[in-house]
Order: structure tokens, then C-alpha cells, then sequence
């Protein structure tokens, strides 16, 4: 038991504190506010913060003018393909790396993760090159491909993580049992890391989602997601302060939400487990 | 029928041998105990035993067949695991059926064995909680039900009831004795708590560095130690062991004399001490006596016994239950 | 611990993500380290140069290998120095900001606050900002210089307005990506400071030791990790960072290593000098990957 804090210390910092988030989180929020404006209020000095006249027009105004719908779908296309595709063939290797360590395990995750280290721009004219020659370029699957291997290091790294958690006991009743590999896999080891393996599809949603050098580089329209959309507001005729608001609300918030349930995960991935 | 023969089995990871090469026979519905201080091998024999780990070299056969190269799962063996094992996603009656599901039994056969398991274990009222929702001796019963309704032909326990209170752990030895009875099944026990080796076991194999230092009933080995690691690891307290002049005086390295073998005389005896310490167990009291150059001995005295720190007192030993043992520690004799 | 039947079907299980990764690793970099050494043109008069047989690349009439040229250029034009400047002065300054702030907040938010989930909410959210978007409301909503919310503060206080994406690039774009990656750092940091032992504190308190050295002997050692991690992690990604300079527009004057290698092989179609530009960005990332790699291999020990 901590002794009691004094309250007055407690005030102090709790204001300190509340004060600091708000600055951050302002230009966040400031965004919210002004995608429910109209364009006359948005730039508006000085500015209006809560007392204006809430309009949803904008959302409406975007919808109909760049079609939010197609992005969004395609950033969901994107990030659920790229995740579920590496989960596919990270799982096993996972599996293997935690359960079946061999004398060279340690060396290939680490082998693994230096490929995260690779900067694109070493492999950016290259791989612009080939999927132009193969017609990839804006294409789904070619950049869920590149968002597979941008993200398979921190997927398998994640699932090696949580794996090593689980007891090995378990998995040898299971072999004890007569369970064959593919069963201990499916029956034994799948059930048991289900909250590991969300939590790594979680994060990689994030990280596949706000993904911007790539689908930058290799997308312009069909397969173009949300980071593409918000980009394409920078021309000067797009510059309407109120519907990019409403564009980059709707861009953030589902991945703003997924983060604040991912904190800990998000910790976890990034640091490859050296801080949980 | 349930008979296991270790072949020179030899078990070693790269340059660390951790078994240079094990025989031992163990027979039908023998309740059989590895023993050992932490790091002897003695859980690797199991495993090796049940197929979780490759044999270096040697041969292990269940039942006169050679095993050695066959998957845990046909061996027809089942283990009880140190943490239990039980799969936390699964009821406690999945948990009991998996092996039977995974060996492909029909539904209505899997129900009634694991009805009759659960009857057995007192687990009926049970059968629907997960694990977690379960005490520590519940889970331990479950993990004995997972291994008997496979019908094994020998079960095989590790550790298993190091995870327990004290008060569980003489409450489940006396249940696994039971059913021991009850299945007449050949069952290998490792554990490295002697007391649990003497009271459960048929026979005790006593486990040294990987090297099997002796294997009979409990009381062959209390009263016939063969080395003096044995001699200094069955029995508690444990056996006194004096090396030195008062050794050489029966012409050994080492001598071993037990304290309920040391008599409290008045005066002569074979060595004087003082009582340091005085340890009453109500039923009897242990002396621990500075004896000079015999070193500090412990000494049984009645329960009653009113010797108080300080106190002189001549020692006189049981002639006839002297072990002594050589430079080499192998007993003389 | 298993078997040699388990250890060969872990080898197959391996495999497909070794395989990926291993050409995806090995396949582009190859070949940007091929066309670094051609002169390689997409509006050039030979654009084939890529596709050629060694030998029809060694002849001296298709004046396809250009040697050490792309480098020669690439390292002497007056824009690597300015991008390669711009590159350490981003990672630096970030850092700088989100390692130092970060921690002063980690150990603010680690006090008894009210509502500290709610404050841990609001602090961590730019972080989930995507890179694109974090650009366009910088450049636009907060530093426009005329309706700007930054400028309305700075005129009301009687400063005058100020065009920070025309005046201070620099400086524009280090205060968008402090602010994502600020959030970052405090989270790492916090987490590691809940980790703290609480048995510890409470032998320190026991001990009597004052705040002031217990936050010397047992907070900073514990930080010393984390902040490692932090300073590493961030150092790769920073290096890396496109989107905030290619959106908000500031390429010419703010532009980094990566952008430059945008912009000459996919602006000015000259792969062989865009390429050489990628070598020289790999080799400067290896040289931090080299430490974060002895650090979690560390503690992929413990």
C-alpha cells in the first residue's frame, strides 16, 4: 500500500498534467471541431471554438466529391490483407522459432528484424520499376505484398514474444495426447495465444494503415487508400479547410480507436519486446 | 502389461552429457521412483522415456518393442506434467477427452470414460469449469484423469506434486498411491524429495550426475547404501557421515552412522560433544552435537529428552549400523 | 528442448517467411546497387541499359556503365549536402524534443493524477495520426499564416503572424514530427516507469533514501533502457520520414535524404543517381541499425 498522495500536490499535477494533454491533443481536436463548420467559419478570425453552427455538410460534401467510401475501403482491403497474409505464414514460423529453437534461432530473428532496418528508399526505384514492368503499380496486390513484408518482422517478432510466454508443457501433453503438429497448432496453440495473436493484428492494422511512404510512392488511384486521399487535398483548388477536416476525421478516426485499445501492444511491437 | 527396459541409454545436448548411459528394467505394475538432487538427469530420463526428447544413443523398449524411434503419442504412455499442462481454453472435461478426441473415439465412448474419470477423481461436480476456476489440488486431479482415461500402459509423473502446500501434497501422495492399486499399473515417478521416494515407491532409483547410483525398495536402500551420496540423500535427517581419524578407526575413508543409531550414554562412548542445538519434534528431539573431530553430528533422543545447549555428552555408536565406505565413496564391505 | 522430428517440421514452418523476407531483403538492393553503377536514364536516349547482357554493357559504344559517376554526382550536388543536413537536423532536433519531453511527461503522468487514462488518452492519440494528415493540418489549420490558429495566438499577443512553412521550414516541419513522435516516446517511458518495482520503492523508502537520490540511483538507471530503445527506434524511422515534407510541400527547402532520392528518380527519371542516393541512405541506416541490433540482441538474453 503507497501512503496517501496530499491532495493539494495531487491538484497540482493532475492540473500540470491535464493542462500539457490538451496541448497536445488540440490540433486533433481542433480538426474534429472544424469538419463540423462551415468553410466561412473554419477560417474565421478569431476563431470560433464551440458556439457555431454545427453542420454535417461537409462529411457529405467529401463523400460526394472524392468518394471517402472507395479509400476507405481500400485502406481496409490493405491492411487486413497485408496482416492476415503475414499472420499466414508467420504463425508457423513463429510457432517454430519458439517451440523448436535451433542453435541459429536467435540469429535469424535478429536477421529478421534487420530487414526492418532496410530505409525504402534503398528499394524504392527498384520495386517502382518492376511493378511498372509487371503492372503492379496501383494494384491491390502488389502493395498488400509490400505491406506483408514491410510488416512480417514485427508479426513474427509479436507472435515469438507471446509464444515464449506460453508453457511448453502444454504443447508436449498435447503431443502426449496424440495431437499431430497441425493439431497442436490449430486445437492447442492457436486458442491459447488468441489474445497474442489479436493484439499483433491490431498493431499491424495501425501500422499497415498510416503506412504513407509506399502506398505514396506506388498507388495514385485504384488501389490508393486513405493516406493517398488526404494527400491529394494539398493541391491548392482542394484547400477547403472545413471538408479537409471532415476527409482527415474520417482518415483517423477508426485507426484512433484501434490505437487507444492497442497502447500496450503497440509498446510491445515497436520496441520488439525489449520494454512491456 | 506395462514393462519398460532402458538399453544403455545415453543422452547428451551437444558437449554437455546430461545421461552417459542408463540400463534399468522396470516391471509390470511397479510403482517406480527416479530420485535426485535438481540437475541429476532424472527428468530427462523421464522424457526420454516418453518420446518428448531423442535418445544420443541406447535403445528403449515398452512392453519387449523397441520404441526408440517411435512418437510420444504411440507409445501408449501418459504423463502428468510439473505445471500440469492443462489446456486453459478448454473445460476440464475437454481437457480429459482431448486424447481420447485426438485418438479418434466415438463421442458416447468418450463421455462414458470420462464420466467413470471424473467419478473416480471426484471431478464430477467439476466437469464444465476451466482450469484457472479450479484449486491446485483439483487441477493436479484433472491432470490424472487426462492420463487415466487414455489407459496407459504406464503412467509417467514429473514432479508433480511440487506445485502444492504441504498439506495437498501428503493428501495427493496417498491418492496416487491408491490409485496405483486401484489401475495395477506400471507407474515411473520422478521427484527429488525423498521422503515422497520412501513412502510411495516399489523400488527407488537414485539418480547421481546422470548416473544411476543405486535402484531397490526404499528399505534396501536406507539400510544398505552403496556410496555415500546415497547413504547422505535417503533418509531424514540425514545419515551422519565422519571422515577422518574416527573413520580410519574402522579402517574406512568415510563412515556413516544414522542418528537414531547413536546412543546417549553417560559417560565412555565412542566420541564426547557438546549439544549445540535442540530441535523437539514432540515425538522425538535431534541433538546437534559439536563432536570434536567426528565433526557435528545429529543425535535422535525421546521426545521428553531435557538436554540443554552446553551440555556435555559421550556418543556410542551401533556398531552393526556402521556403513563405511571408501576414498572412492563406494561402501566396504 | 525437442525432438529431431519436431525440429525438421519447425525448419519447413520456417521457411516460406525466411524466403520472403531473404528476397525482399536481398532482390531490390541488389539491384539498386546494379543501376547505381549504369547510367541510367527513363528519358534517356538508351533507357535499355537495365536490360542489357554484361557484355553488351561492357562495350564502350552503349555507354551503359557509368563507374563511380552516379556517386560522383550524387555526393558532390549541392542538394545531397543540403538533404543530407536537413536529414540529421530532423533526426536530431526530434529526438531531442520527443526523448527530453517525453520523459519529463512520462514522469508527470506517472504521479497520482485524476483521470490519468483519459490524460494517457489525449497524449498518445497524434502518434495514431497518419503521416499525410498530421502534414495537411500543420501546414493549413495550425501555422497558416493568416488563418492559422498558431497565428491568431502569436497576433493576439502582439507578435504578428508567422509564415513558418515560408520562413522556417526547418523548423515547421520538426515541431509536426516532434508532435507525432513525442507521444511515442512518453508511452515507451511511461510503461517502463510503471514497471518499476514497487517492493523497491518501498525498500528505498525504508532505507530513507531522498527523492532526489532515489530518482538519481534507481529511476534513471531503470530509463536508461527504455531511452536507449526510444532513441534507436526513433532514429530508424526518422530517417525515413517522406510524407510530412512530400504533403506539406516543403521538399525544396526542408527536403531529407529520402525525398531527394524521390525526387531524382521519380520526378527526374534518373535511376542510376536516384539509386546511388538509396546506397548512400542504406549504408547511413546500417550504421544505426548496427547498435539497435547489439541492443535487443542483448536483451533477447535476458
Amino acid at each position: 500500500m503507497a501512503r496517501a498522495v496530499s491532495t493539494r500536490r495531487k491538484l497540482f499535477f493532475t492540473a500540470l498534467s491535464w493542462t500539457i494533454a490538451f496541448l497536445i491533443f488540440f490540433p486533433v481536436l481542433w480538426t474534429v471541431l472544424t469538419s463540423f463548420k462551415t468553410e466561412g467559419e473554419a477560417v474565421s478570425i478569431p476563431p470560433t471554438f464551440l458556439f457555431f453552427d454545427w453542420t454535417l455538410e461537409n462529411y457529405a460534401v467529401v463523400q460526394e466529391r472524392s468518394d471517402y467510401v472507395k479509400f476507405a475501403m481500400n485502406s481496409v482491403y490493405l491492411a487486413l490483407g497485408s496482416t492476415l497474409l503475414a499472420l499466414l505464414i508467420a504463425i508457423p514460423a513463429a510457432w517454430a522459432m519458439a517451440f523448436a529453437p535451433g542453435k541459429r534461432t536467435k540469429d535469424l530473428l535478429m536477421w529478421m528484424l534487420s530487414t526492418k532496418m532496410m530505409p525504402p528508399v534503398g528499394a524504392l526505384i527498384p520495386l517502382y520499376l518492376v511493378f511498372r514492368d509487371l503492372k503492379l503499380l496501383d494494384s491491390h496486390v502488389g502493395i498488400i505484398i509490400v505491406l506483408m513484408l514491410l510488416n512480417l518482422p514485427i508479426i513474427i517478432w509479436m507472435l515469438y514474444t507471446y509464444f515464449k510466454e506460453i508453457p511448453g508443457e502444454i504443447l508436449e501433453a498435447s503431443r502426449m495426447d496424440g495431437a499431430s503438429i497441425g493439431k497442436e497448432l490449430i486445437y492447442v496453440l492457436a486458442p491459447m495465444a488468441v489474445p497474442g495473436i489479436a493484439s499483433t493484428v491490431l498493431l499491424n492494422i495501425i501500422l499497415a494503415w498510416n503506412e504513407s511512404f509506399w502506398t505514396l510512392t506506388l498507388t495514385t488511384k485504384d488501389a490508393a487508400p486513405l493516406t493517398q486521399f488526404i494527400a491529394s487535398y494539398s493541391s491548392p483548388e482542394g484547400l477547403f479547410w472545413a471538408k479537409l477536416s471532415a476527409a482527415s476525421t474520417m482518415a483517423i478516426a477508426p485507426i484512433l480507436v484501434l490505437g487507444w485499445f492497442a497502447q500496450k501492444q503497440l509498446v510491445r511491437g515497436l520496441t520488439f519486446g525489449a520494454v512491456k | 502389461m506395462g514393462t519398460i527396459s532402458l538399453k544403455n541409454v545415453r543422452k547428451a545436448f551437444g558437449e554437455a552429457v546430461i545421461i552417459p548411459g542408463a540400463d534399468l528394467e522396470i516391471k509390470d505394475g511397479e510403482f517406480i521412483v527416479f530420485v535426485g538432487p535438481s540437475g541429476c538427469g532424472k527428468s530427462t530420463l523421464l522424457r526420454l522415456i516418453a518420446g518428448l526428447e531423442d535418445l544420443t544413443s541406447g535403445q528403449i523398449l515398452i512392453d519387449g518393442e523397441d520404441v526408440t524411434d517411435v512418437p510420444p503419442a504411440k507409445r501408449g504412455l501418459a504423463m502428468v506434467f510439473q505445471s500440469y499442462a492443462l489446456y486453459p481454453h478448454m473445460s476440464v472435461r475437454n481437457n480429459i477427452a482431448f486424447g481420447l478426441k485426438m485418438a479418434g473415439m466415438p463421442k458416447s465412448d468418450i463421455d462414458a470414460k470420462v464420466a467413470k474419470a471424473a467419478a473416480t477423481l471426484n471431478l464430477a461436480d467439476y466437469l464444465e469449469r476451466k482450469p484457472r476456476q479450479l484449486s491446485g489440488g483439483q487441477r493436479q486431479r484433472v491432470a490424472i484423469g487426462r492420463a487415466i482415461v487414455r489407459q496407459p500402459k504406464c503412467f509417467l509423473f514429473d514432479e508433480p506434486l511440487s506445485n502444492l502446500d504441504a498439506a495437498l501434497r501428503v493428501n495427493m501422495r496417498v491418492e496416487i498411491m491408491q490409485l496405483h492399486q486401484q489401475l495395477d499399473a506400471t507407474m515411473v515417478y520422478v521427484t527429488h524429495d525423498q521422503v515422497e521416494a520412501m513412502t510411495m515407491a516399489d523400488r527407488i532409483v537414485v539418480l547421481n550426475k546422470g548416473i544411476i547410483e543405486q535402484v531397490g525398495s526404499p528399505l534396501d536402500l536406507y539400510n544398505k547404501p552403496n556410496s555415500v551420496f546415497v547413504a547422505g540423500f535417503i533418509g531424514s535427517p540425514k545419515m551422519n557421515l565422519i571422515s577422518g581419524a574416527v573413520a580410519v578407526k574402522h579402517t574406512a575413508a568415510t563412515i556413516g552412522i544414522r542418528p537414531e543409531h547413536i546412543a546417549l550414554l553417560g559417560t565412555g562412548g565412542d566420541v564426547q560433544g557438546t549439544i549445540v542445538l535442540t530441535e523437539h519434534l514432540g515425538s522425538d528431539s535431534f541433538l546437534h552435537v559439536d563432536a570434536g573431530e567426528a565433526g557435528r553430528l545429529t543425535v535422535r533422543a525421546p521426545g521428553d529428552y531435557l538436554g540443554k545447549p552446553g551440555q556435555a555428552v559421550s556418543l556410542g555408536f551401533d556398531k552393526a549400523r556402521i556403513h563405511r565406505f571408501d576414498s572412492q565413496g563406494k561402501v566396504l564391505v | 528442448m525437442a525432438t529431431q522430428q519436431t525440429r525438421s517440421i519447425g525448419r519447413i514452418a520456417v521457411a516460406p517467411s525466411v524466403l520472403a523476407l531473404f528476397l525482399w531483403m536481398i532482390v531490390p538492393l541488389a539491384m539498386t546497387i546494379w543501376f547505381s553503377f549504369l547510367r541510367y536514364n527513363l528519358l534517356d536516349s538508351n533507357p535499355a541499359c537495365s536490360l542489357m547482357t554484361p557484355a553488351a554493357l561492357l562495350d564502350e559504344a552503349n555507354r551503359c556503365l557509368a563507374g563511380t559517376t552516379n556517386y560522383y554526382y550524387f555526393l558532390t550536388d549541392p542538394a545531397f549536402f543540403k538533404a543530407m543536413r536537413n536529414s540529421l537536423l530532423l533526426v536530431f532536433w526530434v529526438l531531442v524534443i520527443s526523448v527530453a519531453g517525453g520523459t519529463l511527461l512520462a514522469l508527470l503522468l506517472d504521479q497520482a493524477i485524476y483521470g490519468r487514462n483519459i490524460v494517457r488518452l489525449m497524449v498518445i492519440a497524434p502518434f495514431f495520426v497518419m503521416p499525410t494528415v498530421s502534414a495537411l493540418v500543420w501546414k493549413n489549420m495550425m501555422m497558416h499564416p493568416v488563418q492559422g490558429f498558431l497565428a491568431w495566438i502569436t497576433k493576439s499577443m502582439g507578435l504578428g503572424a508567422i509564415d513558418w512553412f515560408a520562413h522556417y521550414p526547418m523548423t515547421a516541419i520538426v515541431i509536426m514530427v516532434s508532435w507525432q513522435w513525442l507521444p511515442f516516446a512518453t508511452l515507451i517511458i511511461l510503461t517502463a516507469l510503471q514497471s518499476f518495482d514497487e517492493e523497491q520503492k518501498e525498500a528505498a523508502q525504508m532505507d530513507g533514501t531522498p527523492p532526489f537520490s532515489f530518482f538519481w540511483y534507481m529511476i534513471v538507471p531503470h530509463l536508461a533502457r527504455p531511452v536507449t530503445v526510444v532513441i534507436l527506434i526513433e532514429t530508424i524511422f526518422l530517417l525515413n520520414v517522406f510524407a510530412e515534407i512530400y504533403v506539406s510541400g516543403s521538399g525544396g527547402r526542408a527536403g531529407n535524404l529520402p525525398f531527394l532520392v524521390y525526387q531524382y528518380g521519380l520526378i527526374s527519371n534518373d535511376i542510376g543517381g536516384a539509386s546511388a542516393g538509396g546506397i548512400v541512405a542504406v549504408v547511413l541506416a546500417n550504421i544505426v541499425a548496427f547498435f539497435l541490433m547489439r541492443m535487443i540482441g542483448k536483451n533477447l538474453e535476458g
